[in-house]
C-alpha cells in the first residue's frame, strides 16, 4: 500500500504536472505550502527556460533532505514551512490614495529620516505622483549604464535576456547545497537583481539611486547576482532605511558577488525590515546567505552592512579570496533592540597567497535584545602570508541586553598572520551626563554616542547613506534607556 | 540669579550638604574654596542636575525659577554650563559635531534658528581665537586621547560657544601646568559680562591669581562656614584650611 502510494506521489511530483495549477497560471498567489508544485508554478508564471526549472527542483529535492540549522543563537518557534506561501505577484494597484491614509507612525519615522516626499510616498505604497514617474528615472538611468554595456535589470529579466550569463554564475559561489535557507530560495526565489559590469568598466553611478525607488516590492525570497569582469568596478548599494513592513514574515535571500581579475565591488546595505512590537511579535525572520568570491589576482571585495531591523538576523557576508593577493573587508554595524536578536558576522577564507582581509564589526544591544557575533577567518595551505585583522566591538545599552562574539580561527600555514581585537563597552553614566549637561537630551546624546562608535564603519557607506544610517542608529535606538 | 537656600543633599543616604545658602547675582565672580570632600563638586552636580544626588530639603531658584522642576538639558539651554573636573572621552564624536548640536538644541529652545554648518563653523573659528584655543583641536574627537591640559581648554572653547549665562568651573585648575592655567583664566575673564556670573570650584588659590572673584567662600563639611572678599583666599592659602576647621 504504501509502495504504491509513493508511486503516485512519484508520478505527481516528478513528472510533468498535466492538471491543476496550470490552469491556475493566472492566480496571483500560490497556495500556501511547498511542493514541488509550488516550485512548477513559480517558474512558470515566471514563464522560466528549462534550465531554471531544472536548477529550481534540483534544490527543492535538496532542501527537503535538510535540517533546519540550529547552532545559532537565536530563539524563535519552528517555522511551518508548510503553511507559508511563496509566491505572490507583485502589488500593481497602490494601497493608499494619499498619505492621510497612512499609519501617522510609520510618517513620523519617515520625517525623522528625513527621507523626500516622493519616495515616502512609494515606500508606503501610496499613489505616486505624475511628475515622480520612476519609469522614467529608471529608464534615464538604465540608459547610462547600458552605453557603458553595463547590464543592470530584475533577476527575471536577466534570466529572459542573458540566460547564458545566469547560468554561468547563478549558484557558483552560493550552491543551493550551501546551506537550509540557500537551497530554499534557490528553489522559491521570487526576484531579485543582476549586474553585470564589463571588462575595464568603471560603473560610473552608484547603482543605488534605482534600487531605492524601486525597492519597495522585492518579495521575500530575493536572489541578487553581481559579476564584475577583469579590471571594472562597481559599488552597489541594497536595502533602504526606511522601515519596511512587510505581511511575510520569513525572508531568506541569496547574494552572490564574482570579482575576476583586478576588479573591485564595493556592496553596501541598509536592513531595516519590520522589527516587531516590543515583545518581538509579527517580526521578520531574515535568513541570507550572502557570499563573493575574488576570483582573479589583485580583486577586491568589500561589505559594508548597517543592520536595525526584523526580530531575527542570520547573516554572515563572506569572501573567499581564490586570487592571489586578493582583499576582502567586511565593516558591519549591528543594532538590536527590544526582543531582536541577531547572529552575524562573516566569513574570510583565504585560498591564495598574499590574500588580505580585514574586519570590523560593531554591534549595539539595547532593550532585552540578543547581539552576537560570528565569524571564520580560515587560511588554506596554499595562502602564503595571508593577513588578517578583526575588531570587534560590542556596545551596551541598559542592563538587560546581551552581546556576544564567537570568533573562529582556522590557520593553515605558518606565514599567516590573524590578529582578533574585541572590546565590550557600555556607554556611560559620565558620558550621558556631559552630553544633557551641553543641553543635548538623552535620545540625541545616545544617537551621538552610538553614532560615535559605530563611525568606522558609516564612513564606508556611499555618503548619501551614511547621513541616513546615521539618523537610523539614533531612530533604531529611541526609548532604549531612561 | 542664583539663590540657593538650606540645601541639604546625600548620595546613598550619606549627607555631604547641609544647610546651604547662597546667593549669586549678575556681574559677579564667586569662588569655593575647601578642602578634599567638603562636597565643592557636589554642590556643582546638583545646580547642574545630575540624578546621581537626592536633595533631602531646601530650594534652588535660578532666574526667578525653581531649579528643581528643569531637566539637566533644560538647565543648559537655560544658560547653566558646568566645566567638568574630569571631561569625559566620547569616542568619534568630533567637538564640532558635539557643539553645533549643543548649540542648536539651545537656539531651538530660545526659539532660534539652527545655525548652519558654515554659520557654525565661522563661529567656533572666532571662539577658538577668543580662548587661544589652537584649530586642530576641534577636529578631534570629543576628549578622545586629549592631555590634560587639553580637556580643560576645551572646556572654556565649549564655553565660549554657549556663552552661558552661569557658568560652575569644577575644580578647572586641577593638574593644570601655567600656561594651561593661564588660557583656562584668560577665557573666563574674557568671557566675563555684566549679564553673566561664575562660580569658580578650587582646592588652591593659585587660580585665583589669575581670576579676581568678588566673593570667596570656604565650604566645609557639607556647609559655607565663612565667606568673604578676595582677601578671604590670600589668608587661606597663608594658613591653609586647618586655621578654618578650628575656628568652627
Amino acid at each position: 500500500m504504501e509502495d504504491k502510494n509513493n508511486d503516485i506521489l512519484n508520478e505527481v511530483t516528478g513528472s510533468d504536472y498535466k492538471y491543476g495549477f496550470y490552469t491556475d497560471i493566472d492566480m496571483d498567489q500560490a497556495p500556501p505550502g511547498l511542493t514541488e508544485d509550488t516550485v512548477r508554478f513559480i517558474s512558470a508564471k515566471k514563464n522560466e527556460p528549462e534550465f531554471m526549472l531544472e536548477f529550481r527542483l534540483k534544490a527543492f529535492r535538496y532542501w527537503q533532505t535538510m535540517q533546519e540549522p540550529e547552532w545559532a543563537h537565536l530563539e524563535y518557534p519552528p517555522i511551518n514551512y508548510q503553511d507559508k506561501i511563496y509566491y505572490s505577484a507583485p502589488r500593481k494597484k497602490p494601497k493608499y490614495e494619499s498619505l492621510d491614509e497612512v499609519d501617522p507612525e510609520l510618517l513620523e519615522t519617515f520625517d525623522k529620516l528625513g527621507i523626500p516626499l516622493d519616495e515616502r510616498k512609494k515606500l508606503a505604497g501610496v499613489a505616486v505622483d505624475a511628475v515622480m514617474d520612476s519609469v522614467s528615472v529608471g529608464s534615464t538611468f538604465k540608459k547610462t549604464l547600458s552605453e557603458q554595456g553595463i547590464i543592470f535589470c530584475s533577476f527575471s529579466e536577466a534570466v529572459q535576456k542573458y540566460p547564458d550569463l545566469v547560468k554561468k554564475y547563478m549558484g557558483s559561489v552560493v550552491p543551493h547545497t550551501d546551506n537550509f535557507f540557500a537551497a530554499l530560495n534557490s528553489a522559491v526565489f521570487s526576484d531579485g537583481s543582476f549586474a553585470y559590469i564589463p571588462k575595464g568598466v568603471k560603473c560610473p553611478l552608484e547603482l543605488s539611486t534605482y534600487f531605492r525607488i524601486n525597492a519597495a516590492n522585492t518579495g521575500q525570497f530575493e536572489r541578487t547576482l553581481i559579476v564584475a569582469e577583469e579590471g571594472s568596478y562597481v559599488s552597489y548599494m541594497e536595502g533602504c532605511t526606511a522601515p519596511i513592513r512587510d505581511e511575510h514574515q520569513l525572508h531568506a535571500a541569496i547574494v552572490e558577488i564574482v570579482a575576476h581579475k583586478d576588479a573591485e565591488v564595493k556592496y553596501s546595505t541598509v536592513q531595516n525590515w519590520w522589527p516587531g512590537d516590543k515583545d518581538g511579535k509579527g517580526g521578520v525572520y531574515n535568513f541570507v546567505t550572502k557570499r563573493g568570491i575574488c576570483e582573479g589576482e589583485n580583486s577586491k571585495i568589500s561589505w559594508t552592512q548597517v543592520e536595525t531591523g526584523s526580530a531575527i538576523t542570520w547573516k554572515y557576508p563572506s569572501l573567499i579570496l581564490k586570487g592571489d593577493r586578493s582583499t576582502g573587508e567586511f565593516y558591519s554595524v549591528a543594532v538590536t533592540n527590544k526582543r531582536q536578536q541577531a547572529d552575524t558576522g562573516t566569513k574570510m577564507i583565504h585560498l591564495g597567497k598574499d590574500t588580505k582581509s580585514t574586519i570590523i564589526s560593531k554591534g549595539i544591544s539595547a532593550g532585552r535584545s540578543n547581539n552576537s557575533y560570528r565569524g571564520l577567518v580560515k587560511t588554506s595551505r596554499r595562502a602564503e602570508n595571508a593577513r588578517n585583522f578583526s575588531q570587534c566591538d560590542s556596545l551596551l545599552l541598559g542592563d538587560q541586553s546581551g552581546a556576544h562574539t564567537f570568533p573562529y580561527i582556522e590557520v593553515g600555514n605558518r606565514s599567516s598572520i590573524v590578529e582578533h581585537e574585541a572590546t565590550t563597552s557600555k556607554i556611560s553614566e559620565d558620558q550621558l551626563f556631559y552630553c544633557l549637561q551641553r543641553g543635548i537630551d538623552m535620545e540625541g546624546a545616545i544617537g551621538l554616542i552610538v553614532n560615535g562608535y559605530a563611525k568606522e564603519v558609516l564612513s564606508k557607506l556611499p555618503m548619501e547613506f551614511a547621513v541616513e544610517a546615521q539618523k537610523l542608529l539614533s531612530v533604531s535606538l529611541e526609548g532604549s534607556v531612561g | 540669579m542664583l539663590k540657593i537656600k538650606d540645601l541639604s543633599v546625600s548620595v546613598h543616604g550619606k549627607i555631604i550638604i547641609e544647610g546651604l545658602n547662597l546667593e549669586v547675582n549678575e556681574g559677579e565672580v564667586h569662588a569655593i574654596m575647601g578642602p578634599n570632600g567638603s562636597g565643592k563638586s557636589t554642590l556643582a552636580s546638583v545646580i547642574a542636575g545630575r540624578e546621581l544626588f537626592t536633595v533631602e530639603s531646601g530650594e534652588i531658584t535660578y532666574l526667578g525659577q525653581n531649579l528643581f522642576d528643569m531637566p539637566a538639558e533644560e538647565r543648559a539651554r537655560e544658560g547653566i554650563f558646568m566645566g567638568f573636573q574630569y571631561p569625559v572621552e566620547i569616542p568619534g564624536v568630533s567637538i564640532a559635531n558635539f557643539m553645533r548640536t549643543a548649540l542648536n538644541e539651545k537656539r531651538k529652545h530660545l526659539g532660534l534658528e539652527p545655525l548652519t554648518g558654515a554659520e557654525f563653523l565661522k563661529l567656533m573659528e572666532e571662539k577658538k581665537k577668543m580662548v587661544d584655543i589652537h584649530s586642530k583641536l576641534t577636529n578631534r574627537a570629543v576628549n578622545e586621547g586629549f592631555s590634560g591640559g587639553e580637556k580643560k581648554k576645551n572646556e572654556i572653547f565649549q564655553m565660549a560657544l554657549l556663552e552661558p549665562r552661569l557658568a560652575i568651573l569644577d575644580e578647572t585648575d586641577s593638574g593644570l601646568d601655567i600656561d594651561a592655567l593661564k588660557v583656562v583664566a584668560n577665557g573666563v575673564n574674557k568671557l566675563k559680562r555684566e549679564d553673566n556670573a561664575t562660580i569658580v570650584i578650587t582646592h588652591y588659590q593659585r587660580l585665583l591669581d589669575y581670576i579676581v572673584p568678588d566673593f570667596v567662600h570656604v565650604l566645609y563639611d557639607g556647609r559655607i562656614i565663612r565667606s568673604g572678599p578676595k582677601e578671604l583666599a590670600m589668608e587661606l592659602e597663608e594658613k591653609g584650611y586647618d586655621w578654618i576647621k578650628q575656628e568652627k
